[in-house]
């Protein structure tokens, strides 16, 4: 029960955190909790969906259909979480200002929102369909009943649910001058990972080089699998044996948003309300 | 890639066309030469649990599970981690490798299913 526990809850944990990071972000656009629990329930459902095609999703392109769907849905949801940012750091300040003055902000807002819905989605999508299978896999074999099994994953549910309301519930407290930069940045951060992610499945599919494996190794110093590890392996992507073509992706992307979210800032400015 | 499309709320489009965009980019890579090793998954176990690999070479793991119910082949030595359906196959690319040893996992199944890939 506790080893179930503890696996459904590393699995919970990285969708509860993005959740939870995404929620407090978008605290000012107008009618998110719809579109938030709409992107977490349509997760939920896809999730069930992929992990009964899961032998069909890995038979595909020879073997590697796993890999490349996982990199397809990080991609894509990357793509997704820079928009986001990029428009959160030209919008997002005013959203909070004027909150529902504007008849354009919950115009502009219903597209954010549905890129959340996106977001959330894909995140639960992914965890989720791990989580069924695992779970599937000791309901089946358990021969103790099914009882502790459940209990173990609620337990496991719950602990991810915890983690990601104190993720929330802690940003909500920042001040709301630094609120801005500091939700901006973490969701930046946690693009950057799901990106670095996405090249470690092509890696791993060997349709990219590794270019280095490891491009270094802290697993002494600080273990990927330990609570810290696992903690910011979620929020920024560690690792502690990445290799050389996650740390380019991870830059790569890194950059790119950020670029873009000055960008729009510094158009933003100029333009007159 | 008919159950892609159960996939919900986002372009079909666009993910096909990244599936697309990304098969075509690793067709070429794909060719290069590897060992290609077999590991099977049995009662929860590996079999062999101990591989030896050649250092400095691509490898090619194929990991056969031939229980009824899923496992995650998973190694932190290895950075990798892939979920293996009941009764499936499933390939893996590892390497190349610096000689060592490098322990392997599976998660659904961890007091079991213990390996370990030596590169020498």
């Amino acid at each position: 029960m506790f080893a179930t526990a503890v696996i459904v809850f590393r699995e919970v944990l990285e969708a509860a955190l993005l959740i939870g990071i995404i929620a407090a972000a978008t605290r000012s656009v107008p009618g998110r909790n719809r579109w938030l629990s709409g992107g977490l329930i349509a997760g939920l459902a896809g999730a069930g969906v992929v992990a009964m095609f899961t032998d069909t999703i890995a038979a595909m392109a020879s073997g590697i259909g796993q890999e490349l769907f996982n990199a397809g849905v990080l991609g894509i949801a990357v793509v997704m979480l820079a928009w986001h940012s990029i428009w959160m750091s030209s919008h997002g300040a005013e959203l909070a200002k004027q909150a529902k003055k504007m008849g354009g902000a919950i115009r502009d807002g219903q597209r954010e929102c549905s890129i959340l819905l996106v977001v959330v989605g894909l995140a639960v999508l992914r965890e989720g369909s791990e989580t069924v299978l695992f779970l599937y896999g000791i309901s089946a074999a358990e021969t103790s009943g099914s009882l502790p099994m459940l209990l173990g994953g609620g337990i496991g549910v719950l602990a991810g649910i915890a983690v990601g309301y104190l993720i929330y519930g802690g940003l909500l407290r920042v001040p709301m001058r630094w609120f801005f930069t500091a939700t901006g940045a973490l969701v930046l951060l946690l693009a950057a990972g799901m990106a670095s992610q996405a090249a470690h499945f092509l890696i791993q599919a060997d349709m990219l080089p590794s270019l280095a494996a490891p491009l270094w190794d802290t697993s002494a110093a600080l273990p990927e699998q330990s609570v810290l590890g696992q903690l910011l392996h979620s929020l920024i992507g560690y690792e502690a044996k990445p290799q050389g073509m996650q740390v380019l992706f991870y830059v790569v992307a890194l950059v790119v948003i950020a670029t873009g979210m000055r960008w729009a800032k510094h158009l933003h400015q100029f333009k007159p309300q | 890639m008919k159950h892609i499309s159960f996939l919900p709320f986002y372009s079909r489009k666009l993910t096909l066309s990244v599936l697309g965009a990304l098969a075509i980019f690793g067709s070429s890579s794909a060719l290069a030469a590897e060992g290609e090793y077999s590991i099977v998954i049995q009662d929860h176990r590996f079999q062999p649990a101990e591989l030896v690999v050649p250092v400095g070479k691509k490898i090619k793991l194929r990991v056969e599970n031939r229980d009824a119910t899923p496992e995650e082949f998973e190694s932190h030595d290895l950075n990798r981690e892939k979920v293996i359906a009941g009764k499936s196959p499933a390939t893996i690319y590892i390497g190349p490798l610096a000689a060592g040893r490098y322990r392997f996992f599976g998660e659904f199944n961890e007091k079991t299913a213990q390996g370990v890939i030596i590169a020498q």
